[in-house]
């Protein structure tokens, strides 16, 4: 029993360390003083300033929008490569297809952006195209390493899905295409919205790929955050990191309880069905009403 | 009970129309990579008759299943439905419907529109659909439910939206696949009678693969015993439990004695058999045509027709001593372990009909016996 | 596996869609641009745009293709890039071994956990991963400054007299690679140590095991390709890590990510960017084909 104490210990200590620096961050946000250190008392006119600054504002659409593309894109493509991981096991260059879904999750954002750029550079002095490095660039560098986070995820509601429902689609006359549309989407549906929100975040908080493959006048949210950070702690950017944190815990918070919610309903109808049928077992059953549990119930 | 005897009597009475073939798979043989699965199978399913697949793990049963529908291609081999080869058909294209062992219901849909799915698929008119799809939650006792999700239902109620799925197309030929295998024990028996007279209402012609022969015996009227790919023996349950055709199928099906033995005397009208394990020969009914050279062959006895008693009785043959090793109480039945002077034990079934009786137990010397004609003379 | 595989034969055409769109993507966009990094590697930087020559030219009908191992040679011969390398890897390794020391403790409480309690604890350790690490990073430079939070309360609580140098050292790095890349050791630890069976546990306590022993003879050894994931998962980024070095760190801090965002973007020397990236990955292709075969067993044993 000591060491589960102890562990439960570590977890504790370990939540604290996450979200203590996190709670500071958002608390000295209201601050004041514009000596970021020393507490001066409430005040909200960071937030108030940031609308100000158009500059950041610009930056903050044009991320949204971004992660918007990604998260779309993302989980089409996600969704096909774990498809073709879990149902076709066998064809030429699987073992290839494989290393190239998953690499993109460990591999170094340096190493990836780099690469990416060069190779925007090199399209556009052979084929001309892409001709100007922005949006369009970064929504693809997004798009490559999202469709990793997503595939992994939906490959694993895939593997645990009861094959033999795919099949019973089709032996009641629906054409694959059809099967996956009609029983395949709607039973992973909430792993396609969590590999959604997810390349959502993830494209909204890159900072690497993005200062690679974006162009002049495309500066994202987190470039401009990371130019006035270098310098130091500034209280703007303590409001919008904030906002940021907020942002992403009550969208958590909404995850959770949507889950939570649609997990009790399901107990709850569970629960009703497996009473019912008890019921209707002692009405029915000859046998039952011998078993001697059941005498008293 | 009612319906169970209905089959039963079917079997007996042999059916009397003439049989038209459904099914027709021939030479059917599948391979995956090196193992083969089904091994140069070949067999005919009728017109409105239950047909078992029953065999264990890996005996080739589900493979066979999932040819028919279509999930599997035969390595070699054709497969006909209604003279029509359907072998290269895929399972979107085939007359023929399966309810998985799982039920493979829908999660995301009710149960109204599980059973509505097949026949949306063949874009019925919606008024048909809804028609089709009252009568089947009628035909299973399931209208009040139409509206719930599959989670909601119970084990049995999921079983039977699965079938009313299956049957919804009407199928020229029904699938089950091991039918009971999610349910408890207790709700076994009760499903099997309602399946069997579900499906003779229909009149669909059915091929069940089950493990369980009890199961087998209760809802097929014809069943094959398959065992490594191939199949040991084709017939109705009377068929396989009493005159198996060799020991696979002998000891696959429920319990056996068996002796080795010689035959020593071959006639017409008799055979005599010497095993070394009982003091007296066997003495069979009717002539087992041996070959000059080999005249070694198995003896066949099932336990409840191997009696116990404390008298010696007065035959030449067909019995010997023993001396009661074990007793097995099962409540309807014991068993008792009667361990022969050749050191052998044979089981033997009786029947509790009184509820105390002077019965011999452990370490009596008793006699084991049987009628002429209650064991099978086995070749192989 | 037969039943997948006879499902996809029975789509012709839409199999070769499905594998092909996101193959096509994923080589042109993941795999190529690694061929065009090697071959700029092998070229000169140059005052031009783009800032490097052609490796192969097509002159008097005649391919030309010269490889420059210049870049290379000037890797080896400059003893800063050697210590950002080993930096690096020093980083990585020790701030790996913290999460896993950390990390396992953790994630072994949260698949003790009740199960309602689980998904909530799950989320806390999730949501700052879907958190810029940019955020997180600041967070900490808010705290560790010199007339930061820690060293107030140091001093106020009179531990230390003057400030402590802990921002811009090694040790805010430290802190802060452990702070942003727990959660990635913790997850794969619980999602592997969840499915461990409990009565493993009470077998071994009933053969006379001590809670400890089973630990280590039990828990530990079947965790093992939580473990790889988890280490690989923080390992691989780490070396390569940018953000952290660059805010936390000083001029003491020599990080191969750092080295190269500075030889790309301040020097614009991209030969020599993209030889450091190549030696790079020449250095962690061993634990990046170990991870991706951890992670195929883990896909294939559930299968």
């Amino acid at each position: 029993m000591r060491r589960f104490r102890f562990s439960n210990i570590m977890l504790w200590v370990g939540l604290l360390f996450i979200y203590l620096p996190m709670v500071i961050l958002v608390i000295y946000s209201f601050n004041e003083s514009r000596l970021v250190t020393v507490w001066g008392g409430w005040s909200v006119k960071w937030y108030v300033g940031l609308l100000d600054n158009t500059q950041l504002m610009n930056a903050v659409m044009r991320s949204l929008e971004i992660a918007c593309y990604t998260a779309i894109a993302a989980v089409a493509l996600g969704t096909m490569a774990a498809f073709v991981l879990t149902r076709v096991t066998r064809f030429k260059g699987r073992t290839l297809f494989g290393g190239l879904v998953t690499a993109p999750l460990v591999m170094p954002e340096v190493i990836t952006g780099l690469s990416l750029l060069l190779l925007f550079v090199a399209m556009a002095q052979l084929i001309g195209w892409p001709a100007e490095r922005g949006i369009l660039t970064i929504w693809i560098a997004h798009t490559t390493f999202c469709s990793a986070y997503v595939a992994v995820v939906v490959s694993a509601r895939l593997r645990e899905l009861d094959l033999s429902i795919e099949e019973a689609a089709m032996d009641l006359g629906a054409k694959p295409f059809k099967v996956f549309f009609l029983i395949t989407i709607p039973m992973i549906a909430p792993s396609l919205a969590a590999g959604g929100m997810m390349s959502f975040a993830l494209s909204l908080d890159d900072l690497v790929l993005a200062s690679f493959v974006s162009g002049p006048g495309s500066t994202t949210l987190p470039m401009e955050v990371f130019s006035a950070v270098r310098l130091g702690v500034k209280p703007e950017i303590n409001a919008v990191a904030s906002l940021i944190l907020l942002a992403v815990s009550f969208a958590t918070f909404l995850v959770w309880f949507f889950a939570h919610r649609a997990e009790e309903n399901r107990k709850k109808a569970i629960q009703q069905a497996m009473d019912e049928s008890t019921g209707a077992h002692l009405q029915a059953g000859p046998d039952s009403r011998r078993d001697p549990s059941q005498v008293h119930a | 009970m009612a319906v169970a005897s209905s089959a039963y009597k079917k079997v007996l009475e042999g059916d009397q129309q003439p049989k038209e073939v459904l099914v027709k798979i021939e030479r059917v043989t599948k391979k995956f990579d090196e193992t083969v699965a089904v091994d140069d199978v070949s067999l005919t399913i009728n017109k409105g008759e239950i047909f078992a697949l029953l065999g264990g793990s890996g005996s080739g049963k589900s493979t066979l299943l999932r040819m028919l529908a279509g999930f599997e291609r035969p390595t070699e081999g054709r497969i006909f439905l209604d003279g029509q080869d359907i072998t290269d058909l895929p399972p979107y294209e085939r007359p023929i419907n399966m309810m998985f062992q799982s039920y493979a219901l829908f999660p995301h849909m009710t149960v109204a529109d599980n059973i509505a799915f097949g026949l949306k698929q063949d874009r019925m008119p919606k008024e048909q659909i809804e028609a089709r799809v009252a009568e089947m939650l009628k035909l299973v006792h399931m209208t009040q439910y139409a509206k719930r999700k599959p989670h909601q239902l119970s084990g049995g109620q999921r079983q039977r939206v699965a079938l009313a799925r299956s049957l919804a197309k009407s199928p020229k030929l029904l699938l089950l696949d091991e039918p009971m295998g999610a349910l408890d024990k207790k709700l076994r028996s009760q499903m099997q009678l309602e399946l069997v007279e579900i499906i003779e209402r229909v009149g669909v012609t059915c091929v069940m693969v089950t493990h369980d022969q009890e199961e087998a015996m209760t809802m097929a009227q014809r069943i094959a015993i398959m065992h490594l790919g191939w199949i040991a023996q084709i017939g109705s349950p009377i068929d396989i439990y009493e005159t198996p055709t060799s020991r696979l199928v002998c000891e696959f099906i429920g319990n056996v004695n068996l002796f080795e033995g010689q035959v020593i005397e071959d006639m017409e009208g008799h055979a005599l058999i010497d095993s070394p394990d009982l003091e007296r020969n066997i003495y069979v009914g009717h002539g087992v045509s041996t070959s000059v050279q080999d005249k070694s062959i198995t003896y066949a006895i099932r336990p409840e027709k191997l009696l116990v008693t404390t008298e010696q009785p007065a035959y030449e043959y067909n019995w010997s001593r023993g001396k009661v090793h074990d007793i097995a109480y099962l409540g309807g039945h014991s068993v008792f372990y009667v361990q022969l002077p050749s050191g052998k034990i044979v089981q033997s079934f009786v029947a509790n009909a009184e509820r105390r009786g002077a019965r011999p137990t452990w370490d009596d010397e008793v006699y084991v016996w049987w009628e002429d004609d209650s064991g099978v003379a086995l070749r192989s | 596996m037969n039943i997948s595989r006879s499902l996809s034969r029975r789509m012709p055409s839409g199999r070769h869609l499905v594998i092909g769109v996101p193959f096509v993507w994923l080589f042109l966009f993941f795999l190529l641009p690694f061929i065009i990094v090697l071959k700029i590697s092998f070229a000169e930087a140059d005052v031009a745009i783009p800032p490097y020559t052609e490796v192969y030219t097509w002159a008097e009908n005649k391919l030309s293709i010269v490889l420059n191992l210049g870049n290379y040679i000037f890797l080896s011969e400059d003893s800063l890039y050697l210590a950002a390398y080993l930096g690096s890897l020093k980083m990585a390794f020790v701030s790996t071994l913290l999460c896993l020391l950390i990390g396992y403790p953790m994630a072994y409480a949260i698949a003790r956990a009740d199960k309602d309690i689980q998904t909530v604890l799950l989320l806390l350790i999730m949501m700052p991963t879907w958190t810029a690490i940019l955020i997180r990073v600041y967070a900490w430079m808010g705290i560790l400054s010199n007339n930061g939070l820690l060293n107030s309360l140091l001093q106020s609580i009179g531990l230390i007299d003057a400030p402590l140098q802990i921002l811009n050292t090694n040790v805010a790095v430290y802190i802060g690679v452990v702070y942003s890349y727990l959660p990635f050791m913790i997850l794969p630890l619980y999602a592997n140590l969840v499915k461990h069976d409990q009565s493993l546990l009470e077998a071994a306590a009933d053969l006379g095991s001590s809670n400890f022993n089973s630990f280590w003879k039990i828990t530990v050894p079947l965790s093992k390709n939580g473990i790889i994931a988890g280490c690989m998962l923080v390992f691989i980024p780490v070396v390569g890590e940018f953000v952290i070095p660059e805010l936390l760190g000083g001029p003491e801090t020599l990080m191969i990510g750092k080295v190269l965002w500075q030889e790309f973007f301040n020097n614009r020397d991209w030969p020599v960017a993209s030889a450091l990236a190549v030696v790079m990955l020449a250095i962690l292709i061993v634990p990046i084909i170990l991870f991706n075969r951890n992670q195929a067993k883990e896909m294939e044993g559930r299968a």
